[in-house]
């Protein structure tokens, strides 16, 4: 019984942590973005990095500035002052200013909104994205993506992380590297650093329930171990009389 | 305190004698046989996940927005605004899948302990009444949250109509109310999921627990305990290894709900989305008729069927022969009492034949998910980097294929041709643990 028992946990974990490497395989392989929702610090300075900016284009239409504040623990006028710039309430969603049918001409396609960004392509993508911009002057903004390719967003980070340009071997279309031309106002750390807390901004917008998950999950589990184990004994006592 | 207790048992009584009898005979005066293993737990545990998906999904429907419009945003307002609405909503999709996982498994029990064989026929159908309903209310589900995996899922399953001769193209439409999935669909979904599935299904519950109690459990042994010795504590004319069911099944189950519970509330707090397998990827954005998903596959629980659809070829100019295979793989596991001719039932007893064809049956199950979820299509040109991929996975996917379809063939012989040699039953059950 508690062999047995056992050994459906240990199946279960393998199972998820089967399916974990399954995935990974299947991103081919990105470097893992190392964020962590947890550290607030990290989140504070992804949200000033998204709000200098991201959100000129990008909304995050299901964030309120409200309950980023209260997630982030920054008070109601420090997010109103160095925050908000689009005038909207306290309470209201994060939604840009950029009008979409003008966005829409100047790109060709109107920057997405970015709230479930992270759910929809992983935090490890979102990072790489990031890490990826290089120059391009056969695309109309003047920028590519190697993670992405022909995405047609220029780089707004690019006085920050510097100016990447595409190294191909002679002969052949595939990107080999990506080397810097012009380094920006960041070292390297710093800005992987920068990226770092940027996806992890957008980690936590995407599903901020994720901090009471992790807060409330470890009573809940020992709640139940407790519970268990009780249910267990009570067993043991009725079953004393079955032979 | 216990003369108000007695006293509220009289007044029923004395108003609806009929009662306490009930209770007695489904609860405890219910001699279920006393050696009971580990995979007799997920018959309980599929009625708790059924009322937690009644209950979460009660919750759900007060915030939801039944409209192609509102239902992704409000779906994400649950997640947000609402107070405990993202603990409900990932009770309802992890239990989903927790559901199909204990049913799996409750099924497969069946199968190895041989509870489909005579006299439990009926209970047989109807669970696989209970799984086919499960299958439907599951699908329709999915589709709600709206995302483009709902929207892309729906009308790869609902074209699957398509293919039936003559009326198929008026059928998609019928079942649709639009040339796409729409308003229209997503509305009549609503109402199969929450209303009329749901009911059918707590009535076949009802039906499939009132045939099992008519009959007996079967048990690890497949000795019939209700006509085996009689003679125990309760009484003379009692089965002598049955006990009741209420306290010492009540009591066991408790410990296999809190086991359970461990398990599905680590998926809740720490890893709703089971990585990408429970809650995917592409789900989490809006439906969008002009962008079609990369790859498009259902949940993880429909793979192995979605697989033997992709596996059958289509001929004479149509695709219906892997529709007809899709479900013709759930109709043959309906006539497992008629085909398994065997005069044993369980698996402790049966010949060697019969043990390897089950394992190679589940074999067969777990390698047509992998079909069925991808993994083949990246596996092969990952370890085979030469490889012709569609050539491969057709080979492995269909071997696969006849290896189930061949389960119900081989049974179907091996019990009728006497190559079975069986070990003898005991006339007793043996252990309990």
């Amino acid at each position: 019984m508690t062999k047995r028992a056992l050994l459906s946990i240990v199946l279960a974990f393998g199972l998820l942590a089967g399916s974990r490497t399954l995935r990974a395989a299947e991103e081919g392989a990105l470097p893992p973005a190392g964020t962590n929702v947890g550290d607030r610090a990290s989140l504070q300075r992804g949200a000033r990095l998204f709000f200098n900016y991201c959100v000129g284009c990008h909304s995050i239409k299901y964030a309120r500035y409200s309950r980023i504040a209260e997630d982030l623990g920054l008070g109601e006028q420090e997010v109103m002052d160095n925050l908000n710039f689009t005038g909207a309430k306290f309470q209201d969603p994060v939604v840009s200013h950029m009008p979409a049918d003008l966005a829409q001409q100047w790109f060709g396609k109107a920057p997405p909104d970015l709230s479930l960004e992270v759910r929809a392509k992983t935090a490890d993508w979102v990072y790489a994205y990031l890490n990826g911009f290089y120059l391009d002057p056969t695309r109309p903004v003047g920028w590519n993506n190697r993670i992405f390719p022909n995405a047609s967003m220029p780089f707004p980070l690019w006085e920050l992380q510097g100016v990447q340009v595409a190294v191909r071997q002679p002969g052949s279309e595939e990107i080999d590297r990506l080397s810097m031309a012009q380094p920006g106002k960041l070292s390297l750390a710093e800005y992987q650093r920068a990226a770092r807390d940027l996806t992890a901004f957008l980690e936590y917008v995407s599903e901020p329930a994720a901090l009471q998950r992790h807060r409330y999950g470890i009573w809940v589990l020992l709640f139940l171990v407790g519970f268990t184990l009780l249910a267990y004994a009570l067993k043991r006592e009725y079953w004393k009389d079955v032979h | 305190m216990a003369t108000v207790f007695s006293r509220l048992g009289a007044w029923f009584t004395e108003r609806a004698p009929g009662l306490a009898p009930v209770y007695r005979k489904h609860v405890t005066e219910y001699y279920a046989p006393k050696n009971f293993n580990l995979w007799y737990y997920f018959g309980s545990l599929a009625l708790l996940v059924l009322v937690n998906q009644i209950l979460t999904g009660i919750f759900l429907t007060m915030n939801y927005k039944t409209s192609a419009a509102e239902a992704f945003d409000s779906v994400e307002y649950i997640m947000r605004d609402v107070e405990w609405g993202w603990l409900i909503r990932y009770m309802h999709s992890t239990g989903a899948s927790l559901f199909f996982v204990v049913v799996f498994l409750h099924m497969f029990r069946g199968l190895m302990y041989g509870s489909y064989q005579k006299p439990r026929e009926l209970v047989w159908i109807l669970g696989m009444l209970i799984f086919l309903v499960l299958m439907a209310e599951a699908f329709m589900g999915y589709v709600l949250p709206w995302g483009n995996m709902s929207f892309w899922g729906a009308k790869v399953i609902i074209s699957l109509f398509g293919t039936i001769p003559v009326i198929g193209g008026s059928l998609v439409e019928w079942i649709m109310g639009d040339y796409l999935p729409a308003d229209a669909t997503l509305n009549r979904f609503f109402a199969l999921h929450v209303i009329a599935l749901p009911l059918v299904l707590l009535l076949l519950v009802v039906l499939h627990l009132a045939a099992l109690h008519e009959v007996g459990s079967n048990n690890p042994d497949g000795v019939d305990v209700k006509h085996g010795p009689k003679g125990s504590r309760w009484g003379a004319d009692k089965p002598a290894d049955g006990i009741p069911f209420h306290p010492y099944y009540t009591v066991k189950d408790l410990s296999g709900v809190g086991f359970f519970l461990i398990v599905a509330a680590f998926i809740v707090f720490f890893e709703p989305t089971f990585g990408g397998w429970f809650l995917e990827h592409d789900n989490f954005v809006p439906a969008n008729n002009l962008a079609t998903p990369l790859h498009i596959k259902p949940v993880w629980y429909f793979t192995p069927f979605y697989a033997i659809l992709r596996m059958v070829p289509s001929f004479f100019g149509t695709a219906i022969w892997g529709v007809i295979g899709m479900f013709g793989a759930i109709a043959l596991l309906f006539l497992m009492p008629w085909i398994d001719a065997g005069k044993v039932r369980s698996i402790r007893y049966r010949g060697t034949g019969f043990k390897v064809a089950l394992g190679l049956f589940v074999l067969s199950f777990f390698g047509l998910a992998l079909v069925g979820m991808g993994v083949t299509a990246e596996a092969i040109p990952a370890w085979f980097p030469h490889a012709d991929v569609t050539v491969w996975e057709n080979l492995f996917g269909r071997l696969m294929a006849l290896l189930y379809f061949g389960y119900f063939l081989f049974l179907g012989l091996y019990t009728r041709l006497g190559w079975e040699t069986t070990k003898p039953v005991p006339e007793r059950v043996t252990t309990h643990d």
